[in-house]
Parts: C-alpha cells; sequence; structure tokens
C-alpha cells in the first residue's frame, strides 16, 4: 500500500491501536522547558512514579530568560523559581540541563535540530506548540499540553488520534526578498487558522526541495498557525547534510544504518492525501500581517480591508475588531504603517540564514529616529557565536540594533521585552494576537528582511522603493 | 455508566479564533501550581489594567466584557464561535477555565491541543453545526438568564424555548468527562507491550538509544 511520510512514522511508532481509535504511540524524544514543566513533575512526584527514560529527554529554560546581562541571574524572583524549578526537577531525575550561560541554551525548537537531538523518522513532542518545527527534518514532531508532558515522563507514549494527511505543494521558486516566512504566512493567509486543523501538513514541491533546512524550519514551525499540530517535510540530500555531525547525531559506527532508514522517509509517489493544495512561490510577495490572527495578513504592496466589502458576518466583525485594536483604518496602505519597535528572533526566524537575511538589508544604513527600540534575539548560543564570527552583531549594532542574549524574548514577552501598550511592532515571530507581545501591544508578523528594511525606513516598505 | 448532567447559566462570546493567549495571558504561565488561574481567566478583556501573578487585585473591572455582567459571571458553560482555544498549547488555559468554573464549551470547531487538554481536564467540547450555533446565540440575544442542562450520556442538550440540540461524542471522552480516568496509571498497565516495543527498536534503530554526546 503506498503510504504518506506521515503513515510511515506513524506505523512505526504504533504499539497498539486502543479502542477508541487512538493508537498508543511511542515518543523516541522529549524536550521539556521550563513553562509547561513544573506541574507535569509534580504530578509525578505525588503519584511517586519514576521517569520511564531520562536519556529520552533534554531540557532548557528559554521563555522566561532575560536576554541581557545574564551574570546577575534572573531578577524577576517568579520567573527565577519557575527556571529553578526546572533546574531542580532536572538535577532530581538526571536529565540533561542546558544551563543559561551554556553555548548550547537557546530556544527548544532552535536547539534541538542544531544539538542533532532532532533526527529523521522520529517521534519527538514538547510541551509547546511550535514544536511543529522540528518537522523540518523529517520527525514526526508536535506540541502537547502539561498532561500529555507528564504521561510521556512516565510511559514514553502517548495516546492519539491519528490525524488526516494534508499535502501543501508548492511550484517554482521563491522571489528575492521573499522568504519562507513569507510563503508560510501567505498559506496560512489562504487557507485560514484553521485550515489544518485535525492534519499534519507534508510541504513538497519545487520550491520546499530548493528550501534551506532553516527555511523548512520557518515553514513547519507555523504550520500551527494554520491549525495543524505538525509540519512535515521529506528526507533529502540537504537533510542528511544537516544532521551528520552534530553534537549529539548518530555516531559513525551506526550512521549508514540510520541512512538507510531515513532514505526511506518520503512520501510514496502514489501515496494518497485527505486534503491537498497547490501554490505557486513565483507569485508571492513580501507579506505583513496587519490583523490579530496570523491570516490576516496582506502583501506589502496591499491595503487593509474594508469591511464593508465582507459580506460574512462573522468575518466583517472580526475584521471590525482587530481593526480597532491595531488602530487601522479600512483601504490604508501598508506602507503607511508607522512602527515603534522592531523584534527579530522567536523560533521561527532566530538562525543564523535569518540574522543573515536581516544584516544583509541593514549594512550600512541606520535605523528610522521613531523606531524606539529594536532588538535582535538570537536563537541559541551557537547562532550568537556563529554570527558574531561573521560580524553580522557589528552590522546589527552599528544600525542601531540591541544585539542579546538567546531565548524567546519578545516572541510572547514573558521576561522583559515586551511591548508598552498601544506599541507597534514589526516581529519575526509568529503570533500576533492581543497582547501577545505585551498588554495592548500591537504586532505585525514579517520576515527577518522585512523587519530589517521596516526598521531603516520606520514603516513598512517593499524592496523596490 | 454513572449519570452526568451539566446544568448552568451559558457565557455567550461571539467571537471565532479565541486563542489560549486571551484565554490566560503570558504573564500567569509563570506559576509553578495547577489551581488558583480561575481569577486570571480572560485577564486582559476582563480588567483594565495589566496584572501579575503577585499583583492582581485592586483592578478595575470593564464592565462591558461578558464575564463582568450578571448573570454570565457564575456561568459554567461558554458559547463561542469557530475555532476556539487556537495557538499556544499551554494547559493553563483550560486550568484557568475549569477552575472559574466551567465545565463545557458549545462551539463550531476547537484547535487540536486545546481539545486534548480539555479532554484530560474533564471539560467537555461539544461541536455543532454554525447554524445550531447562531440559533443558540440569536435566542440568548433575547433573554440573558439562559441556563441549560447537557446530558453527557444521552449527548443532548435542552434549554429555554424548547431548545433540544443532540451532539457526538466518543464513547472514550464520554467516560473520561464521566469518570476523570488517570491516564497513566491506564498506560502503565500495559508496561510489557512498550518494554517489547522498545527493545525491538533497539536492534532495528540503536541510533535512537544511543545518544549521550
Amino acid at each position: 500500500m503506498a503510504d504518506t511520510l506521515y503513515d510511515k512514522i506513524w506505523d512505526e511508532h504504533q504499539i497498539a491501536i486502543n479502542s477508541d481509535d487512538s493508537s498508543l504511540i511511542y515518543i523516541d524524544r522529549h524536550l521539556v522547558h521550563e513553562v509547561t514543566s513544573p506541574q507535569a513533575f509534580e504530578g509525578l512526584k505525588i503519584e511517586k512514579r519514576d521517569l520511564w527514560n531520562k536519556s529520552s529527554i533534554y531540557a532548557v529554560s528559554d521563555h522566561n530568560v532575560p536576554t541581557n546581562d545574564r551574570e546577575s541571574g534572573i531578577e524577576d524572583k517568579i520567573s527565577k523559581l519557575q527556571v529553578d524549578t526546572l533546574i531542580e526537577n532536572c538535577k532530581e531525575n538526571d536529565i540533561t540541563y542546558f544551563d543559561l550561560n551554556d553555548i548550547n541554551q537557546g530556544i527548544v525548537h532552535v536547539i534541538g535540530p542544531e544539538l542533532g537531538i532532532t533526527q529523521p523518522g522520529m517521534t519527538l513532542v514538547c510541551g509547546d506548540s511550535h514544536t511543529s518545527t522540528h518537522g523540518a527534518l523529517a520527525a514526526l514532531a508536535f506540541g502537547i499540553g502539561t498532561s500529555d508532558v507528564e504521561h510521556v515522563l512516565a510511559t514514553q507514549c502517548i495516546n492519539v488520534k491519528k490525524a488526516k494527511n494534508m499535502r501543501i505543494n508548492i511550484k517554482n521558486k521563491l522571489n528575492q526578498f521573499v522568504t519562507p516566512k513569507d510563503l508560510i504566512l501567505y498559506i496560512i493567509k489562504k487557507i485560514g487558522t484553521s485550515g489544518g486543523t485535525g492534519h499534519t501538513i507534508e510541504f513538497s514541491g519545487e520550491c520546499v526541495s530548493n528550501m534551506s533546512i532553516e527555511g523548512r524550519m520557518t515553514i513547519c514551525n507555523m504550520s500551527i498557525e494554520a491549525g495543524a499540530k505538525s509540519g512535515i517535510v521529506a528526507f533529502d540530500d540537504k537533510t542528511l547534510d544537516y544532521i551528520v555531525g552534530r553534537k549529539h547525531s548518530p555516531k559513525k559506527l551506526i550512521l549508514d544504518k540510520a541512512i538507510k532508514y531515513w532514505e526511506t522517509l518520503h512520501s510514496d509517489s502514489d501515496a494518497s492525501f485527505d486534503t491537498s493544495f497547490d501554490f505557486d512561490a513565483s507569485l508571492i510577495t513580501p507579506q505583513v500581517s496587519w490583523g490579530t490572527s496570523p491570516e490576516m495578513t496582506v502583501d506589502i504592496d496591499g491595503k487593509i480591508p474594508d469591511p464593508s466589502a465582507i459580506n460574512d458576518v462573522d468575518k466583517k466583525e472580526s475584521i471590525i475588531r482587530a481593526l480597532e485594536y491595531m488602530d487601522l483604518k479600512p483601504n490604508q496602505k501598508v506602507s503607511s504603517i508607522m512602527l515603534d519597535k522592531v523584534f527579530i528572533g522567536s523560533c521561527t526566524n532566530s538562525r543564523i540564514e535569518d540574522l543573515r537575511q536581516a544584516a544583509s538589508v541593514l549594512k550600512g544604513k541606520k535605523i528610522a529616529k521613531n523606531i524606539k527600540l529594536a532588538l535582535v534575539v538570537p536563537g541559541s548560543g551557537h547562532v550568537k557565536v556563529q554570527a558574531e564570527n561573521e560580524g553580522l552583531d557589528k552590522i546589527f549594532k552599528e544600525s542601531g540594533f540591541e544585539w542579546r542574549e538567546p531565548g524567546c524574548s519578545m516572541c510572547l514577552g514573558m521576561n522583559d521585552d515586551s511591548l508598552s501598550p498601544y506599541e507597534r511592532c514589526a516581529s519575526t515571530s509568529n503570533r500576533n494576537f492581543e497582547g501577545r507581545q505585551g498588554d495592548k501591544g500591537r504586532t505585525h508578523l514579517v520576515s527577518p528582511a522585512m523587519a530589517a528594511m521596516a526598521a531603516v525606513k520606520g514603516h513598512f516598505s517593499s524592496f523596490s522603493d | 455508566m454513572k449519570e452526568k448532567v451539566i446544568s448552568g447559566q451559558v457565557i455567550p462570546i461571539n467571537q471565532s479564533n479565541i486563542d489560549t493567549d486571551a484565554i490566560i495571558p503570558k504573564q500567569y504561565l509563570k506559576s509553578i501550581n495547577k489551581t488558583g488561574f480561575g481569577k486570571f481567566l480572560f485577564d486582559s478583556l476582563r480588567y483594565k489594567q495589566t496584572g501579575t501573578l503577585d499583583n492582581y487585585k485592586d483592578r478595575e473591572p470593564n464592565k462591558d466584557f461578558v464575564l463582568n455582567q450578571d448573570p454570565y459571571d457564575k456561568g459554567t458553560i461558554i458559547i463561542a464561535n469557530d475555532n476556539f482555544g487556537c495557538g499556544s498549547s499551554r494547559e493553563h488555559a483550560v486550568w484557568a477555565l475549569k477552575d472559574f468554573g466551567i465545565q463545557s464549551i458549545i462551539s463550531t470547531s476547537f484547535a487540536d491541543i486545546f481539545s486534548r487538554n480539555s479532554v484530560k481536564n474533564g471539560i467537555l467540547l461539544i461541536t455543532v453545526d454554525k447554524n445550531v450555533l447562531d440559533d443558540m446565540f440569536s435566542r440568548m440575544s433575547k433573554s440573558k438568564v439562559f441556563i441549560i442542562s447537557i446530558d453527557v450520556n444521552k449527548q443532548n442538550i435542552v434549554g429555554p424555548d424548547n431548545l433540544n440540540v443532540d451532539f457526538n461524542l466518543n464513547d472514550a471522552d464520554k467516560e473520561r468527562i464521566i469518570y476523570g480516568y488517570d491516564d497513566i496509571a491506564l498506560t502503565l498497565k500495559r508496561r510489557e507491550k512498550i518494554i517489547e516495543y522498545e527493545n525491538k527498536m533497539k536492534k532495528k534503530k540503536p541510533w535512537l538509544f544511543d545518544n549521550e554526546e
């Protein structure tokens, strides 16, 4: 029978089919961060349950951590308690933990692939919805709640219903200044934030084959913004090149055996999908989200939607509400939106290629006077060092950006990096929900190149201007 | 099977794409506990000032928000539009709903991770067709006091003006809502099966179990 890539990984990990159509699925890797784990460890302690396989778990603090002045520790007592709780739980259970001052520390979805923890064909979970990122390496990766974190810690398994198969095929190549971020924003705009609900999305086609692994991470990362718990891309030479030689990648002696298995990780040519979409990369221009849901996105040359032109009552009302929250006018040009802050970072766009992309736009330029704060937060210690070796930090700093330490930072503002009420931000992150980056703050989701451009101009602008 | 009926005032939130950031804002995720989140449910919509875990009292409630209005402030069932619970996987959203007293949510669709978290915590999610949802909203616009009764066993909702709606619910979720299983204990009963699988995979894919530096 012809299988999709998702079918293959699913079957490989299915221990049993349950009476309610869900399956008992084995989990190969479990990533843990400080926000969604304390209650899980507490639950195990209360029930006196042991971890099933501690060597399958890697832990790091990323959400709550300060991005400057690391040496003096975490000032916020509540944040500090949460981070200390993770450290304590890891110590007690003998789990690998990457400390704040360790070069391996970073955003959980950046360090997993970077350190070779994420590998093709694996099942990987984390108490974080952006776990979908890891699907870029042909792994089945998805976010889970804290109850399931506890369940996986104790049993190495999860009971879950199989999702449907969706294929998103993207032909042709992306144009200059159009990035994987623009592609995924465009797709979400087209299929909606619940377009992928109940599905695993496999991204394929010429555009994806040509895309770097980091680019694939960006599109898989935001699968969840289209409603899909997992995004996935088939294994190919690019995947292999990326994996080999990383800290936790398979060692020489068993690598050949692993590669043989990895080479089966693609959908069979005649596999059938429940849902399919086709897009043409060459038609896509840089994207800017204007509203309070990632599907509220327009082309850089576009205009803010006019609710009076919308017939669907629910849609009309959500547009009116978003316009009010974002303080925008119908038919306003995207290029007229003035900004207060710029954030380059997050599990979507904080890898070395993202920073190169932004730096190439910034080189020799200064940020505009109306920009109160422009932040670059590398995704990990390794990304930071790599960028510094390439001199990117100098480009950022000379243009007026602040160069920070790795963490989730202003993507959700659990640390000190956040928007003040009514501030408007060009952000390379993944969610523009009300209050996401700070209470009453206004977020526009863009690519790193667009964020850099917006920083220089003080407003959004196409690259041809 | 034990009988279970959820009765109470319905809280109408006629919006699509209600995300978990709205249900519980990030600053409250710093808690290491599972309880006490109810007072922060829909926090940024509910209060005019931003709160924190150690400073949330003495804030001015936003009277325009439904949870600050009688009789909705004592509601136990939420009715909302498409794609409820989208966004972050934070189970704190479900803990906040539960701690506030919400026992069931009715919508046209729910986000995947949120659905799973809800069932795990005994919150009954009911998916209905758009016309049923619109009908309920329209009935509620005529009468603020709107008490319905959800019979979990019979999979049926009854309410004012002969409201009578059947809904789908699979047996496993039904049992979970009624009895509140310890899923870990159930899975651990299959320990031998898991070990058997693991031993097989250790031979087939040894690199997965040899991940030390």
